[in-house]
């Protein structure tokens, strides 16, 4: 087990260097001028220029650039801004919002998914299957932003008005994000239902559900704790892997909530060509990403302790 | 004295999208506490249909019990509540499957499997359960049972496997034990000491045992008496010294012959002409007659009814007296 | 059942049970039973009669009809506006109501799914064209090049798709530049299959592994076929079906990253219409007019519907377990 988690991290190395790379690339070394519209209408001044190009390496090698930034950002230092702001300050306040949206995102995926799974496993081809099958297909289907505009319109003070559905405030309450949490969830919360559904359908028939009735447990343990245990398996390694992507697609919900996350962060980067900011964002969102997977590889030795790893 | 277990004229049928299979058309027998019976036949015969319809665990739809009665102690199982039914399951009636592999749960301990039954179904401390757990281990005769029991299935070999199933059935001290094929799946060695296992502890705790099974040889070892099953009734029922000495009916027979014997070394097998009946469409009149060496025009248009041969002893075939006596 | 014991009890009981298994399920497929089908004709027999499967094509062939001649379906001018016409709602005269440009916002709509069309079709060619070189390479050559094709897939997969999207479009094109709709195109195109690949390359790549155990290829490459004709002749016609349905399901998902893209104003602008161009329009204005909003993502979403449909469908149908 301990060699097998030192190999993965080895093979995690390559693949993280050369994702952040190819960001840090696009960013820095194609657009033409790093300094176009920095300084308003006029041409930079060239103090400007060189303190600028000294700060950011823009003199060296595209690749020693990289290598700097990284050894930079290996020791916390995620540099500062052309404006001379802390790129690693703001992350570490918009990070928390991102980070609480996917988490909830997550639980609601996981709580409505799962159970509309079970539900409709266990009974194959009635009311309640066919209905959860063609929600899911929608749920598929809509753009995440249409979803997020549709539920704001008809939930929020213009429709319904069940509750305030912009969240403008820079720290948002649990309450405020769960409308978020749910649009953002949305399309990996039909994937998970599917999965279930389709766990619990194919075991449901297994010899050891057929086992634990004829041993005379409740039905409540046979369904709960010998069936759901081995159709889970696949949907937990889903939700793991899915908390990276969340946290990378968080960055439409929190544009169509008016959310202040990492979204509005990168926007903001891209746009004021900030590309310290950027490349700082992406290269944490891949982080996550390559250490849930590894994660999640490793649960599955433990929730199915018949795979072996050497 | 009522009979451990009484099966009264079971009719089952499985009514699917592709039309209904009767699968089983009045089978009856019965076992005393402390006795083996053997229920023999061909897959598709109904054998494990009755074991299941008995454990109450067969997929309701597509099966559906049309007639009979499941007397346990005298009470009606098919009319008791599913309540009832679950109560009786695992504590009254154990039962044992073929493939011990798929049948236990891969992803917890076998000590979690065995416990499970005590903790839930006894109210027994996780401290007592794990005791009492390693002590079945250990009267099932698998060695180390203190460590095993934090063990996977997977970990087992094909015969540690098949005990450990046996130690879970046993863990609720059941007065009835049900074997579908307990030894299909094994080697033949490893079968003869599962078999050794079983009537030693029928014996000891007095069980009634039905086992169920292809395997003629399996059963001239164990069993006290046999019902032989095909496509969904029993077509003869016997002591087991009687039944080979002389079998009572044409389908026993041919089984016999089949069986390689020793004095007969160097001559062809007999095997049974035929395919088994397929259950949508049973042959008219006695479902063996298209395969039967003897079957006459009677046959095919007349169900032979159970002719008795003895004191417990009946065969479902017009030539009955015939066919017993020339054996 | 293969174990010495019961042969040796030789009863007969042992082919019987084999046959009467069968015997059981089989008995009233009639008369076809003789006859070996293949998975696909079995795929179709399945599909035919499937009303999710019909009802997808219908949806598909309408969108087609609508890309390729929408003038069937309107006369009306998607470029012509008249302020006058300033968000109106749907009436008699324009059934989805105007914009704020005054444009018709039906014409547009139909006029709009040639462009989402193109986008979703080019993407998925390019997906799984790379995806599936790469893919089979992968799978067929040696471990140590499976490990590094393997691993620079891993790199492209771990980019966040829509992050990974903004980089690209707005490295190529400034906010400020206002490209061409060719050169548009071609961008997001291409920004969609170079994050995608991956994923079809995965699916080729393990279709490819198990194609490769199957003894008629070990066979074929004991008789010294060449790598070329295993590849094409054997492992190809086996690694088209799992790669055919996520194909079927990516072009709809590409259609609403398309949607996506443009929502978040880096993917197709005007003057090109599409159904994710109408949406980004919208953006300003759907608390006031929702049905600028609601129509084209109705549009976006039943085509996106359609292909998910039809995907599932296919990979039930070429699933002998789901029947």
């Amino acid at each position: 087990m301990g060699r097998y988690v030192l190999r993965r991290l080895l093979q995690l190395i390559p693949v993280f260097l050369g994702t952040t790379f190819i960001i840090y690339a696009l960013v820095w070394a194609i657009p033409q001028d790093p300094f176009a519209g920095k300084c308003g209408q006029r041409p930079c001044p060239d103090s400007y220029i060189s303190a600028m190009s000294d700060k950011f390496n823009f003199d060296d090698p595209l690749v020693l650039q990289y290598l700097k930034y990284m050894g930079n950002l290996l020791t916390g230092d995620f540099g500062d801004t052309f404006s001379g702001i802390s790129v690693g300050e703001q992350i570490s306040t918009a990070y928390p919002t991102t980070v609480k949206l996917a988490v909830i995102a997550l639980l609601i995926e996981g709580i409505i998914g799962v159970t509309a799974g079970v539900l409709t496993g266990l009974r194959k081809q009635g009311f309640l299957d066919n209905l959860v099958l063609v929600s899911t297909l929608f749920l598929i289907s809509l753009p995440v932003f249409v979803t997020g505009f549709v539920l704001r319109l008809y939930l929020g003070p213009q429709g319904l008005d069940l509750m305030d559905t912009g969240v403008d405030t820079a720290d948002p309450s649990i309450g405020q994000l769960i409308l978020p949490g749910f649009v953002l969830g949305s399309l990996s919360m039909a994937y998970v239902a599917r999965l279930t559904r389709g766990g619990i359908a194919e075991n449901r028939r297994a010899d050891y559900v057929r086992t634990a009735i004829a041993k005379g447990q409740p039905n409540s343990r046979v369904v709960g704790v010998h069936l759901l245990r081995n159709s889970l398996i696949p949907v937990i390694t889903f939700l793991g892997t899915d908390l990276g992507s969340l946290m990378g697609g968080a960055i439409v919900t929190e544009g169509v909530f008016n959310i202040n996350g990492i979204g509005g962060l990168i926007f903001r980067g891209i746009q004021e060509k900030e590309g310290v900011m950027v490349t700082g964002i992406v290269t944490l969102l891949v982080l996550v990403y390559l250490l849930m997977s590894l994660i999640v590889d490793l649960l599955y030795a433990v929730l199915d302790p018949r795979i072996r790893y050497e | 004295m009522t009979a451990l277990l009484e099966v009264e004229d079971l009719h089952v049928e499985f009514r699917t999208r592709d039309g209904v299979a009767k699968v089983l058309n009045g089978v009856g027998y019965h076992v005393d506490a402390g006795e083996t019976v053997a229920v023999l036949g061909e897959s598709g015969s109904g054998k494990s249909v009755t074991a299941q319809t008995i454990m109450g665990i067969l997929d309701t739809p597509p099966a559906v019990v049309t007639r009979g009665a499941i007397r346990f102690h005298g009470e009606d199982l098919l009319a008791a509540s599913e309540e009832r039914r679950r109560e009786v399951r695992g504590d009254g009636i154990a039962m044992i499957f073929q493939d011990a592999l798929s049948a236990l749960n891969p992803v917890f301990t076998v000590g979690f499997q065995i416990e499970e039954q005590l903790r839930v179904r006894r109210g027994m401390s996780r401290k007592d359960a794990r005791a009492r757990a390693v002590e079945l281990l250990d009267l099932v005769k698998i060695p180390n049972a203190a460590n095993r029991v934090r063990e996977y299935p997977h970990q087992f070999s094909g015969g540690m496997r098949q005990r450990a199933m046996i130690a879970m059935s046993l863990a609720l001290d059941p007065e009835m034990l049900i074997a579908d094929e307990p030894t299909t799946a094994l080697d033949v060695t490893v079968q003869a000491q599962i078999m050794d296992l079983l009537r030693e502890i029928q014996q000891e705790r007095d069980m009634g045992l039905i086992l169920i099974t292809h395997d003629l040889g399996v059963v001239a070892d164990v069993a006290d008496r046999i019902a032989v099953m095909y496509a969904g009734r029993i077509v003869e029922h016997a002591d087991v010294f009687q039944l080979f000495r002389a079998p009572g009916h044409p389908y026993t027979e041919s089984l016999l012959e089949s069986l390689p014997r020793l004095d007969l070394k160097g001559q062809e097998l007999k095997t049974i002409k035929g395919l088994p009946p397929s259950l949508t469409h049973i042959p008219s009149g006695c479902p063996f007659h298209p395969r039967c060496p003897r079957a006459v025009d009677r046959c095919a248009t007349e169900v032979p009814a159970d002719h008795r041969l003895g004191l417990d002893r009946t065969s479902a075939c017009h030539f009955a007296e015939e066919v017993v006596s020339r054996g | 059942m293969s174990d010495p014991g019961a042969a040796s009890s030789g009863s007969g009981l042992e082919q019987a049970a084999a046959a009467g298994v069968g015997d059981l399920s089989h008995v009233d497929s009639g008369q076809g039973q003789n006859k070996p089908r293949s998975l696909w004709s079995d795929a179709w027999r399945e599909l035919r009669r499937k009303p999710t499967f019909v009802i997808s094509l219908v949806i598909i062939f309408i969108v087609v009809l609508m890309a390729a001649f929408p003038t069937l379906f309107t006369s009306v001018d998607p470029r012509y506006g008249n302020l006058d016409n300033y968000l109106k709602t749907p009436s008699a005269d324009a059934w989805f109501g105007y914009d704020v440009q005054g444009y018709d916002v039906y014409a547009r709509a139909i006029h709009g799914a040639r462009g989402s069309l193109l986008v979703g079709l080019f993407s998925t060619i390019l997906t799984v064209l790379i995806g599936s070189v790469v893919g089979i390479f992968a799978g067929y050559a040696k471990s140590w090049v499976d490990s590094v094709l393997s691993r620079f897939g891993d790199i492209f997969a771990g980019v966040p798709f829509v992050l990974g999207a903004i980089v690209i479009l707005t490295t190529f094109n400034t906010p400020t530049e206002n490209p061409s709709a060719v050169r548009i195109i071609t961008q997001v195109v291409f920004s969609i299959a170079v994050l995608s690949w991956p994923v079809a390359m995965r699916i080729m790549r393990s279709a490819t592994l198990v194609a490769k155990q199957q003894d008629y290829v070990k066979a074929a490459r004991g008789l010294g076929a060449s790598p070329l004709r295993i590849v094409f002749r054997h492992l190809l016609p086996n690694t088209v079906a799992p790669v055919m349905v996520y194909a079927t399901i990516a072009l709809g998902a590409f259609i609403g990253a398309e949607a996506t893209l443009a929502f978040l104003g880096i993917g197709l602008r005007p003057p090109v219409v599409s159904w994710g161009v109408m949406i980004s329009e919208s953006r300003d204005y759907f608390q006031a007019a929702p049905h600028m909003l609601l129509f084209p993502a109705g549009f976006v979403t039943i085509t996106v519907l359609a292909f998910v449909m039809l995907g599932d469908a296919v990979r039930d149908a070429l699933d002998p377990k789901s029947r």
